[in-house]
C-alpha cells in the first residue's frame, strides 16, 4: 500500500533515525512508513479507539487522545519532530496545540487545508453559503473543522507563536507538493493545502 | 494430653485440586521485614513452552482470582475466570503462547496464605501472617519463574490488582519483561479505594464468628461479614448505568414491594447471591490481607514520590487499558501510568474501552479489549521472534 502524497511528502523531510511524535497518526500509516524506511522511533496520538487498535496491531505505540488536552503531558524538546498533519483545523485551540508542538518536537510539521483557495472563495462569494469542497466535505453546523485558516492566517499565527519557518509546500487536490514562498499571496490562492516545517525557540 | 483442636480450611478448597504447585525453600523477603519459608506457590500453566524458551506470558490475577485463569475451577466448577481472553484462538493465544497464572502470596488456592499452616507453630497462620505487599506478590512469581527455569516473558498481563502486579514487574525486573498489558488500574490505590476495602474489612472483623481471626481453630467462619464485604465490593467493580440497565427497580419474585426487609428488589437478591457464592471459595483472612496489599500499592513511593522514576530507562513495551465507566480505577488513573512512562521516552500504547460495564469489564465479552490486546501481543511476538 502507498503511503498518501501528502503523508509521502512529509516522511521526505524527516531525517533517518529521528524520534517522531505524529499527533492523529490516524491508523498509523505514516509511523509504519517511517519506522521500515528510516529506521524512525515513533510514537502516535490518535483519538478514535479503532484506528489506536490498528496502530496497535501494527506494532505502534499509540496513545488514544486528544491533541488539545494531551500533549501537555510530554516533556520539552522530547521528540525531533512533531507532526500534525490536517488536524490543526479541528482542534479546539489551535494556538496552544501548535504551542505545544513546537515545545515537544526540536521541529514541528504542520499540515493543513487552505481555505484561502480560489474556489472557496469564489463559492462563497457567488454562491453565499459556507463552501464544501472535496476535502472539507460537512455542513457549517457538523463540521468538525471548527478553526479553519488560511495559508497566510497560519503563517500569522506561526509567527505569533514564535515559530521559523524552515520550509513551506503547497499541495494540490491530488496531494502533489511543490515549494512555496509562505508568505507570497499566490499560494493563498493557489493552492489546496500546505505543509510547514518548523522550528520553536529551542 | 489435650485433644488437638480440629483444623478447618474456610475455603470448601480443602481438598479440591489445585493444579500445579511447588514448595521453595528459598524464603521469600518481604516488604514488611519479615521471610516466609518455605513457601509454597500453587499455579497453573497453559500451552507449551517452546525451544528458545520466550513464548512465556505470566498472567496476574485480580483481589478473588487465582490460578485458574483459563479452566474450570475446582469449587464452583465455573470456567476460568478469562476464559474469554486466554485459550486456543483467543487474544492471548495458548496454541502459541505458554501461559502461566499463580496464586498470589496471602491467597488461599494453595499458594501459601494466612489459611494455611505456620511450620512453626502448627496451626493456622491466622493473623500471624505476615502482611503481604504487591511487590511480595511479584517476588514470589519471580521466585516461581526461576524454578520454571524461565529467564524472560513476553508479556505480563493483569487487570485490577493484576494489573498492580504488572507496573510492578515492570518497575522490579524490567530486564525481565518484554512487555507489559496493565488493564484497568493505577500506580496507587486512591483514597476512595482504600475507604471500600475498610468498609469489607470492617465487616468480616465485625462479625462474631471471626474470632479474632482464628475462625479455624473454633471451627467457625466469618460468612455474614465476608459476605457483605463481597457485597459491598461488587458495587464498586460495576457502574450506575449498568446496575440501572440490568436491574433498575425491578422487584424479585414479586408483584409489589413487601413493606418488609426482605429482598424486594432483584438487586439486592443479585448482591446477596454474589455475597453468598463468594464464601465458598474464599478465605475471610485472605481477604483481609489481599486487600490490604492493594491499599498499600503506591508505586511512586518507592521511587521518592515520582511515578516516573520508577519506570526509567525502561525498554519495556506498554499497553494500558482502560474503560470509559469504571470508576474504581477511571481513566485518568491509568493515564497518569501512561504519562509517566512518555515522560520517560518509554514504549507506551493507552486505550479506552468505550463501555458501561464499570471495572469488571475487564473479565467480560468487551470485543475491542480483545482486539487491542491480540494485536498487541502479536506484534510484540512477532518482533522478538516467538
Amino acid at each position: 500500500m502507498s503511503l498518501r502524497p501528502d503523508l509521502a511528502a512529509i516522511a521526505e523531510m524527516i531525517p533517518v533515525g529521528a524520534r517522531v511524535l505524529d499527533v492523529g497518526c490516524g491508523d498509523g500509516a505514516l509511523l509504519e512508513h517511517l519506522a521500515t524506511t528510516k529506521q524512525v522511533d515513533g510514537r502516535g496520538i490518535e483519538l478514535i479507539q479503532q484506528k489506536v487498535n490498528a496502530c496497535v496491531a501494527r506494532g505502534l505505540p499509540v496513545m488514544q487522545g486528544d491533541a488539545d488536552t494531551d500533549l501537555i503531558e510530554y516533556p520539552a524538546a522530547a521528540f525531533d519532530i512533531s507532526i500534525l498533519s490536517l488536524t490543526i483545523q479541528a482542534t479546539r485551540n489551535p494556538s496552544q496545540v501548535l504551542g505545544q508542538l513546537l515545545r515537544i518536537g526540536r521541529r514541528t510539521i504542520i499540515s493543513l487545508p487552505n481555505f484561502g483557495h480560489w474556489r472557496i472563495r469564489v463559492s462563497l462569494l457567488l454562491g453565499g453559503r459556507m463552501p464544501r469542497t472535496q476535502a472539507l466535505d460537512y455542513e457549517w453546523y457538523d463540521t468538525p473543522n471548527i478553526h479553519l485558516c488560511t495559508i497566510a492566517d497560519f503563517v500569522a499565527l506561526a509567527k505569533s507563536n514564535g515559530a521559523s519557518i524552515e520550509r513551506a509546500l503547497a499541495l494540490n487536490e491530488a496531494g502533489q507538493t511543490r515549494a512555496m514562498r509562505a508568505e507570497a499571496w499566490g499560494p493563498n490562492i493557489l493552492a489546496e493545502g500546505a505543509i510547514f516545517l518548523l522550528h520553536g525557540r529551542h | 494430653m489435650a485433644e488437638l483442636p480440629k483444623f478447618i480450611r474456610p475455603v470448601t478448597a480443602a481438598d479440591a485440586e489445585i493444579g500445579h504447585a511447588v514448595t521453595l525453600d528459598t524464603p521469600l523477603t518481604l516488604d514488611c521485614g519479615k521471610t516466609l519459608s518455605p513457601i509454597t506457590i500453587a499455579y497453573m500453566t497453559y500451552g507449551t513452552l517452546n525451544a528458545a524458551r520466550s513464548n512465556a506470558v505470566l498472567i496476574c490475577h485480580a483481589l478473588t482470582g487465582d490460578q485458574f485463569a483459563a479452566s474450570d475451577h475446582p469449587v464452583t466448577g465455573k470456567p476460568g475466570w478469562w476464559e474469554t481472553m486466554v485459550g486456543p484462538g483467543k487474544p492471548i493465544d495458548t496454541d502459541r503462547f505458554f501461559v502461566i497464572c499463580s496464586n498470589v502470596v496471602g491467597g488461599c488456592m494453595g499458594t501459601t496464605g494466612p489459611a494455611e499452616t505456620n511450620p512453626e507453630t502448627g496451626k493456622p497462620y491466622g493473623l500471624s501472617f505476615p502482611v503481604v505487599t504487591i511487590r511480595d506478590m511479584v517476588r514470589a512469581q519471580a521466585m516461581l519463574l526461576d524454578h520454571l527455569g524461565i529467564e524472560k516473558v513476553l508479556s505480563v498481563i493483569g487487570g485490577s490488582m493484576g494489573g498492580m502486579q504488572v507496573l510492578q514487574w515492570a518497575a522490579s525486573f524490567p530486564e525481565r519483561v518484554v512487555s507489559a498489558v496493565p488493564i484497568a488500574c493505577a500506580a496507587r490505590h486512591s483514597a476512595q479505594n482504600i475507604a471500600f476495602h475498610e468498609v469489607g474489612r470492617q465487616a468480616i472483623m465485625a462479625d462474631p464468628d471471626w474470632k479474632n481471626g482464628t475462625y479455624q481453630l473454633h471451627g467457625t467462619m466469618p460468612a455474614k461479614g465476608l459476605a457483605v464485604a463481597r457485597m459491598a465490593a461488587h458495587i464498586t467493580y460495576l457502574s450506575e448505568a449498568a446496575l440501572q440497565r440490568k436491574f433498575g427497580r425491578n422487584l424479585q419474585n414479586r408483584e409489589q414491594i413487601s413493606f418488609g426487609f426482605g429482598p424486594d428488589f432483584q438487586i439486592e437478591s443479585y448482591l446477596r447471591h454474589q455475597g453468598m457464592t463468594f464464601v465458598d471459595r474464599f478465605d475471610a483472612n485472605s481477604y483481609l490481607y489481599i486487600t490490604r496489599a492493594m491499599d498499600y500499592f503506591d508505586l511512586a513511593a518507592e521511587q521518592g514520590g515520582t511515578l516516573a522514576e520508577a519506570f526509567h530507562g525502561s525498554k519495556t513495551r506498554f499497553l494500558i487499558v482502560s474503560f470509559t465507566s469504571d470508576w474504581l480505577f477511571p481513566t485518568s488513573e491509568n493515564k497518569l501510568v501512561a504519562h509517566a512512562l512518555n515522560a520517560n521516552a518509554a514504549t507506551v500504547s493507552f486505550v479506552e474501552i468505550e463501555t458501561d460495564r464499570g471495572h469488571d469489564a475487564f473479565l467480560l465479552d468487551e470485543p475491542e479489549m480483545f482486539t487491542t490486546v491480540r494485536g498487541f501481543l502479536n506484534a510484540v511476538a512477532n518482533t522478538v521472534g516467538a
